[in-house]
């Protein structure tokens, strides 16, 4: 299945968030964080630890349930939520020690729909070739998260969310890395990163989660 | 559409040959079990020919009952479950495949082995046709039902135990209806037919409810 992305859809894509509000394990994390995002822009969610970052992306990608507030995607396909059109790289790398590199993104590809010539061109970017045959056992943390990190080229889709993604890269890998991510955000992509370190692109907007967490117990 | 569902079963029969520890470990189990059975019971030749269906039913349900937790808890540990909450895929789907692949590689390889072990049971080689007809129509069943246990406690360490507490409940009339239709009992007239189509009902009543229910337990363990 095969679908329009980016800048092939009818209206420019603009992500929109009012007045979110997270609440996770009884507590509220954050709230009242608002945002707009237009297609080629990169939003770089930073904070300190717990502020939220994680759970913001979460939501956004439909893994953590809004508890108050507004989120939507103008612009992207008709009748497929924000979860569909969206990848989400968190801290878990979700790969299989029993599987090898082609087949883990061969699976990927099938399940994301991509087609032969985005996982050679994934496999390319993220300088993951020569690795193909090796089983995920045996690669190292970097290399398991370039792996990781192809999903976003094996289906094309709109929204990146990144949590976190330079950790474990080094230097050449994540230059791979802001060199992709630029080439979405040209393409009329959108992009949300959390961050600690700075990625270094030129046209990036930056939200800071201020700590709300200062007990703010739930209302019975 | 299609290709997602068929690449999640492609995936999950290939790591759980290549992984092991799933259909494998419970073959072993099921072999291990019914041979300890005889031993308990004493050499009675009529004794054991009479209640083997039971007792294979009873180990078969016990050996699908240990490979329940890696259904979900792997793909949830390494994070594979949020990604495969967001495919075009809806998750009842994802999970319907999940449930497919669990019994090719654990249902499957048991009923192959049942009529093996009836051998040890001195089960009469009559009875190996309904008893592997009665398991191939009432294993998917506890596929589907486990998947809804495995769901639900996909969030708790050594869920296993727990889920195997939750499900046994449910796999009751699959268990009765099942002895019944290997029928050891001949004495009522067509009680042996009207058993497999219990059991081919209850099949059909899990395999509707087993993935929405199991969808639905995966969803609110992630999203909390």
């Amino acid at each position: 299945m095969t679908r329009s992305e980016g800048a092939s859809a009818s209206h420019p894509l603009r992500l929109v968030a009012q007045n979110l509000v997270c609440q996770r394990g009884g507590r509220i994390v954050f709230r009242d964080v608002s945002f707009s995002l237009d297609a080629g822009e990169a939003l770089v969610v930073t904070g300190p630890n717990g502020a939220g970052k994680s759970s913001l992306l979460r939501q956004l990608a439909g893994l953590v349930d809004v508890a108050a507030g507004q989120l939507r995607l103008e612009g992207g396909v008709p009748d497929a939520d924000i979860a569909e059109q969206a990848h989400y790289i968190g801290h878990l790398d979700a790969l299989k020690a029993a599987m090898s590199v082609r087949e883990t993104a061969d699976f990927w590809a099938g399940f994301l729909g991509g087609t032969e010539a985005d996982v050679e061109r994934a496999f390319e970017v993220f300088d993951l070739g020569a690795l193909r045959d090796l089983p995920v056992a045996y690669l190292s943390a970097g290399q398991r998260r370039r792996l990781t990190l192809s999903r976003l080229l094996i289906a094309p889709r709109a929204l990146w969310l990144l949590d976190e993604p330079s950790v474990a890269l080094d230097a050449a890998s994540l230059a791979r890395l802001v060199g992709a991510m630029e080439i979405h955000l040209e393409s009329g992509g959108l992009i949300v990163a959390a961050t600690h370190q700075p990625l270094g692109f030129a046209q990036s907007r930056s939200l800071d989660l201020v700590s709300v967490r200062t007990v703010v117990e739930v209302q019975a | 559409m299609m290709r997602a569902f068929i690449s999640v079963v492609k995936r999950d029969v290939a790591l759980a040959v290549q992984v092991g520890g799933g259909g494998g470990m419970a073959v072993f189990f099921f072999l291990v079990a019914v041979s300890l059975l005889p031993l308990g019971i004493g050499p009675n030749l009529n004794l054991l020919a009479k209640i083997a269906p039971g007792l294979l039913w009873v180990a078969l349900l016990l050996s699908s009952l240990l490979t329940l937790d890696r259904l979900f808890q792997a793909d949830f540990e390494d994070g594979t479950l949020d990604a495969l909450l967001m495919g075009h895929l809806p998750l009842e789907l994802t999970v319907s495949a999940k449930i497919i692949a669990h019994w090719l590689t654990t249902g499957l390889p048991l009923v192959i082995a049942a009529p093996f072990l009836g051998l040890l049971l001195n089960l009469g080689s009559a009875h190996f046709l309904p008893l592997v007809g009665a398991m191939l129509v009432g294993t998917p069943a506890l596929s589907l039902l486990g998947a809804i246990g495995a769901a639900l406690t996909v969030s708790v360490r050594r869920g296993g135990l727990l889920a195997s507490l939750l499900v046994i409940p449910f796999y009751i009339p699959v268990l009765i209806f099942g002895v019944a239709a290997a029928g050891s009992d001949v004495s009522i007239p067509g009680a042996q037919h009207q058993a497999l189509m219990l059991l081919g009902a209850v099949t059909l009543v899990s395999l509707v409810l087993g993935p929405v229910a199991a969808a639905a337990a995966l969803r609110a363990n992630l999203r909390s």
